[in-house]
């Protein structure tokens, strides 16, 4: 009998080797492991047998059985990584392309104006929105501005069609975001911090450089102890996050009614890198906004004691830094909607 | 102001390079570009003498030009009118680069042919040679410039343009420039000696000054100067006012002019014969009174302009321009020299309403001293004896209703300090303000009484003089730091992060934001909106710069329609556009609301992908962005019929908020799409975001996740055509245990009757408690069954 095992056993092994495929295999499964399986047949015959032979055969059996599972179970995984193997050479054109979720973008101004509010922000300044119909008072009258001033003739404005009982034309859309610096503290006490973004419009016939309306962001800090170093650590801090580390920047004198001293700041031209080119106008230097320490009418004004607390404020036009940024040559086109441009951005 | 670098060299010692002082001057506050005059830009000009004009054969204004440059003739086409035989001029040989004087921009002179006739070379203007932007006729040179000499041998210098701030008058000067660049430098200025002999009768015996009113004019000096010839000025002057961008006319007039320029202070010179009763007389012009003005345009006055009169008529306006009827001519021997001082808001007033501004009435707007006005005078009085032989009368006349005593302004140091966030020492204060010609009186330890020099009228108060401080020393020397302190209180505005909020939302549903202008047309606005007149009506601005921008938007669909329309002209892909932005709505006697919207369409040409048929648009998916928008903002809304005129008839639905409608959603009337050109149906939705706003500010509270699972029951209804998808939901929705009901189909067509439809619903079914058995959920199904059944007529769709 142990003959007719080994016989069983060299069979089935023979045969195993040759299988290529599952449906065989369940075949040989049958054949050689199931219930009517010529290794049961053999074993049936057992109970015939004289004991010591039974013990032999029925021990030999076993370890038959137990090597036929292994076989098949290294079978099985050699036939299911075949299959796996041949399924993936199905394979697909990966180049193709994806479909893609429709994809909307936020306009290059919404963009630059998060990203500043953020910086912003971040260094404690509180963000807050104004209206862009605004009383002459507050664009001008409060700010330093009388209505004989020269600067007025700097900021061209639009005028409201709106007449008071006195037969005056106080209403206009305002000409910056400093009107909320007068609506800001009028209401808040110091100490504050403040940002402003929004839109700001100005009497001007369009061109590349021109247009009627535009956004700028207004910031201002007002303590006990603000000095201009503050204002300059401040700027150049945004300064540093915003145009990158290795960006210098500069603080010149210059003028604003509403401040005093006042400054312009300049960061380095990022095409000519200093030496002067055609965007800088040869100084090697960029405008990029106006700031200073807030003039001690302005405070007085709206009931703050200059000799207690301190400020500074500054403005910044927001279109000028993405047209430096991405090298924008034409300022309509951020309101031309035309979307072979915004989807650049 | 046009500052040449040769007559400032008059005043200082210039120690370092052009370009160093030009730095350090901008640095300070008045940014100056360096302009250089001559050098490589007049390459090939050289100085001519004009030698015979003849009338162009073929042109009426042509004139042909022999010119000579000593060595060659040449001749040339040229249409200037103000050319006579023996004039010297500038000119341009071929091959020079020059500014044409109408485009503004360098070009290579080449040889032209001029209505028939060859021109070779040029006769320039200022314009042309780049020294101003006058193009009125050529640039005459005084006759001693040397025949065939390159002009920049004669004219060349380097020019500092300096851009004035509102606050500097003492800028448009060259001695405030003076200063300012010697305290910048370490130098002293050098000012002019200022002497001259006057002789007979002493002024005030022979003319009266009256100053009537005497708000608009603090101060009034004259001087007389008696046997003046009239003649041209020398050489040196008329260099000096070309290289500033002012045209030689005659010594006595150039004399009035280069005051000005020296000393910031204007003067008028009034031919004392033409003065009627040798009497002026400084009051406003009484209503409807006329002046011809050395322009000779005739103006017409009101009572609020300051006029210089003698005791008849008006023969200057003060502190503008003068009057013809009183100006200085060739025959002119006696002069009153006016040098005065105006109220700036008055000059403004009267130079804007008159739309002429002058170089005087840009200096007096600026508020110059009234200090000014005799040292200019003298200046001016001394020229008119050394240039133009005139004799001066004894003294001058010096009307001053308006003196004021001027006090030191405070400085303590703590308070330079206290603004700069940065200490200097007390020496390099005072050695600083010394520098800028300011009186510096030490009142206490710490604390100083500070005088300006006569230019400044811009320093009035402490922070004033820190300024000038911090400029001089430089802001290179201010340290930095970051603000201390106790942060405040943070109030954000939930405005602001929920339109942020909304905007990434609708992005993120494929839309694309744009901006539009906030200025729009009432028909721009009616042409969207489908209705006329607007109401409410909206803000109208007095001084729009185009009719297309004359009224403020009160919708956001206007520029979103003419986006997509100019889109579709290069896409024919689907577009999604969003704007979010304000609209303006008028309010009485106050500022207008200005709520914030949300506006989006889209056209209905769905994208098209591989390999899915291109899907299509319709006012469900315009609903669908509503909805996807609301839900992600956990506000719950209802869809009423609506009548907006801009849109489809019953294809819009109303948004409604608890009872209010906050928005609308549909389809683009066909009339506003044909307006557009519009083919497709393109589809809107618009909401207001600051009524949104109040609905968001709570928050939901978490609800516990119901372990027990749910029944799901199918069933499709065949209902009439009118029942809502609405009333059978809400039927449905009343029952206990419906957990969910989700419409998955409808069906109208073959296997429904006519006039009817079928929907299909997906029932969930769950409890809280326990886990539903069959025929509990049988029961409520029946029950819903019935309560259709009875309700709408519902059946079973076989």
């Amino acid at each position: 009998m142990l003959q007719q095992l080994q016989e069983i056993k060299e069979k089935a092994l023979a045969e195993l080797s040759a299988i290529g495929g599952v449906k065989e295999l369940e075949a040989w499964r049958i054949c050689y492991m199931g219930k009517k399986s010529r290794l049961n047949e053999v074993l049936r015959g057992l109970s015939a047998l004289p004991i010591e032979e039974r013990k032999a055969v029925g021990a030999a059996s076993n370890k038959l059985k137990l090597e036929l599972e292994e076989k098949l179970a290294q079978k099985e995984a050699i036939i299911g990584r075949q299959s796996l193997q041949s399924k993936q050479q199905e394979c697909l054109d990966i180049t193709l392309p994806g479909r893609r979720p429709p994809m909307g973008r936020l306009h290059p101004v919404t963009q630059v104006v998060s990203e500043l509010c953020g910086i912003f922000a971040s260094m404690g300044f509180q963000v807050l929105e104004g209206p862009e119909v605004e009383w002459d008072y507050y664009n001008f009258e409060a700010l330093n501005i009388p209505a004989e001033h020269p600067a007025r003739d700097t900021m061209a404005t639009l005028w409201v069609d709106y007449q008071n009982k006195k037969g005056e034309r106080p209403m206009l859309m305002r000409t910056h975001t400093s009107p909320m610096q007068i609506r800001v503290m009028e209401n808040q006490k110091p100490p504050m911090r403040v940002v402003v973004p929004g839109k700001v419009y100005r009497y001007e016939a369009i061109d590349a450089t021109h247009i009627p309306m535009f956004h700028q962001i207004e910031g201002f800090a007002i303590d006990t102890d603000i000095t201009m170093a503050d204002l300059k650590g401040t700027l150049y801090e945004f300064a540093r996050r915003f145009f990158g580390r290795d960006r210098k920047a500069r603080f010149r004198c210059d003028y604003f009614p509403f401040v005093e001293p006042g400054v312009e700041m300049a960061i380095e031209c990022a095409v000519c890198k200093g030496s002067g080119c055609r965007l800088c106008s040869n100084s090697g230097w960029i405008e990029i906004l106006g700031a200073g320490m807030v003039h001690p009418r302005v405070l007085e004004r709206v009931g703050i004691d200059p000799s207690e607390h301190s400020g500074f404020a500054f403005g910044m036009g927001i279109e000028r830094i993405p047209m430096l940024r991405y090298g924008i040559d034409d300022i309509r086109l951020f309101y031309g909607s035309d979307l072979r441009f915004l989807r650049q951005f | 102001m046009k500052v040449p670098v040769k007559w400032l060299k008059e005043y200082i010692d210039i120690t370092v390079s052009l370009k160093e002082l030009a730095e350090r001057l901008t640095m300070a506050g008045t940014e100056v570009s360096v302009l250089s005059l001559g050098g490589e830009s007049w390459d090939g000009v050289v100085i001519g003498c004009v030698e015979e004009i003849e009338p162009h054969p073929n042109a009426d204004r042509l004139r042909l030009v022999t010119v000579d440059t000593a060595d060659e003739k040449h001749k040339v086409v040229c249409g200037a009118p103000n050319l006579t035989i023996g004039d010297k001029i500038a000119f341009a040989t071929l091959g020079a680069e020059l500014t044409d004087g109408h485009s503004g921009k360098k070009a290579v002179l080449k040889e032209a042919k001029i209505r028939g006739v060859v021109s070779c070379g040029m006769v320039c203007s200022e314009m042309e040679l780049g020294i101003s932007q006058s193009h009125e006729g050529i640039l005459v040179l005084p006759p001693e410039a040397p025949l065939g000499r390159p002009l920049a041998d004669f004219l060349g210098d380097t020019v500092f343009d300096l851009e004035i701030t509102p606050n500097r008058p003492d800028m448009l000067s060259m001695l405030g420039v003076a200063i300012e660049a010697a305290a910048l430098t370490g130098q002293k200025v050098k000012m002019p000696k200022v002497c001259y002999e006057e002789t007979g009768t002493a002024i005030a015996e022979q003319v009266l000054v009256e100053i009537a009113d005497k708000d608009l004019c603090p101060r009034y000096c004259a001087s007389l100067v008696h046997n003046i010839k009239v003649g041209e000025s020398p050489d040196w002057l008329k260099q000096r006012l070309i290289a500033c961008g002012m045209r030689p006319i005659s010594n006595i007039v150039d004399i009035t002019n280069y005051v000005m320029l020296e000393y910031g202070q204007p003067m008028h010179g009034f031919d004392l014969e033409r003065l009627k009763d040798k009497k002026i007389i400084v009051r406003r012009a009484r209503a409807g009174e006329v002046i011809t003005t050395l322009d000779d345009i005739e103006r017409k006055l009101d009572d609020k302009t300051l006029v210089i009169a003698d005791s008849q008529k008006a023969v200057a306006i003060a502190g503008v321009m003068g009057g013809a009827n009183s100006e200085m001519n060739e025959n002119t021997t006696s002069i009153l020299l006016e040098s005065a001082n105006f109220n700036p808001a008055s000059i403004h007033f009267t130079s804007h309403g008159l739309k002429l501004v002058s170089e005087a009435s840009m200096r007096f707007e600026r508020a110059i001293r009234p200090d000014l006005t005799v040292p200019a005078l003298k200046r001016a009085t001394q020229l008119m004896v050394e240039l133009a032989g005139g004799e001066a009368a004894e003294g001058i006349i010096d009307v001053y209703p308006g003196k004021k005593d001027i006090k030191p302004v405070q400085l303590r140091l703590g308070e330079a300090k206290r603004l700069l966030g940065v200490e200097f020492s007390p020496q390099q204060i005072e050695e600083t303000l010394q520098s800028l010609g300011f009186g510096v009186k030490k009142v206490k330890d710490g604390e100083y009484g500070v005088t300006p020099s006569d230019w400044r009228s811009d320093i009035n108060i402490e922070a004033d003089v820190v300024e000038e401080i911090a400029r001089i020393i430089g802001y290179d020397k201010i340290p930095m730091s970051l603000i201390g302190g106790a942060l405040q209180q943070q109030n954000p505005e939930p405005m602001l992060a929920f339109k942020s909020g909304v905007r990434n939302i609708i992005a993120g549903y494929g839309f694309q934001e744009i901006i539009g202008f906030s200025l729009a047309s009432t028909e721009a606005m009616e042409k969207v909106l489908n209705v006329a007149p607007l109401k409410p009506a909206p803000v109208h601005l007095l001084n729009a710069m185009t009719a297309e921008h004359e009224y403020l938007r009160t919708t956001l669909r206007s520029n979103l329609l003419t986006a997509l329309a100019e889109n579709l002209k290069h896409e024919d892909a689907a577009i999604k556009l969003f704007e979010q932005g304000r609209v303006y709505l008028p309010r009485l006697n106050d500022l207008p609301e200005e709520p914030e919207m949300l506006c989006g369409i889209m056209s209905s040409e769905a994208e098209k992908s591989w390999p899915n048929a291109p899907q299509v648009f319709d006012f469900f998916s315009a609903k669908g962005i509503v909805e996807g928008l609301l839900s992600q903002l956990d506000i719950e809304a209802d869809y009423a019929e609506s009548n907006d005129a801009g849109l489809c008839p019953g294809k819009q639905a109303a948004v409604i908020i608890d009872g209010r409608g906050i928005g609308v959603v549909g389809e683009i009337s066909p009339q506003v799409a044909a307006a557009f050109e519009l083919k497709k149906g393109v589809y809107l939705f618009e909401l207001d975001l600051t009524q949104l706003l109040s609905h968001t500010l709570g928050h939901g509270v978490y609800r516990k996740i119901n372990r027990f699972p749910s029944v799901m029951r199918d069933i499709a209804l065949v209902v009439d055509d009118k029942t809502s998808h609405r009333q059978l939901l809400d039927a449905m929705k009343g029952f206990p245990l419906v957990e969910k009901v989700t419409l998955f189909d409808v069906y109208s067509g073959k296997q429904v009757p006519e006039g009817k439809k079928s929907l299909a619903y997906r029932i969930s079914y769950q409890s809280a408690k326990d886990t539903l058995t069959d025929k509990e959920v049988d029961k409520i199904q029946q029950k819903i069954l019935n309560k259709l059944s009875g309700k709408f007529g519902a059946t079973l769709r076989a």
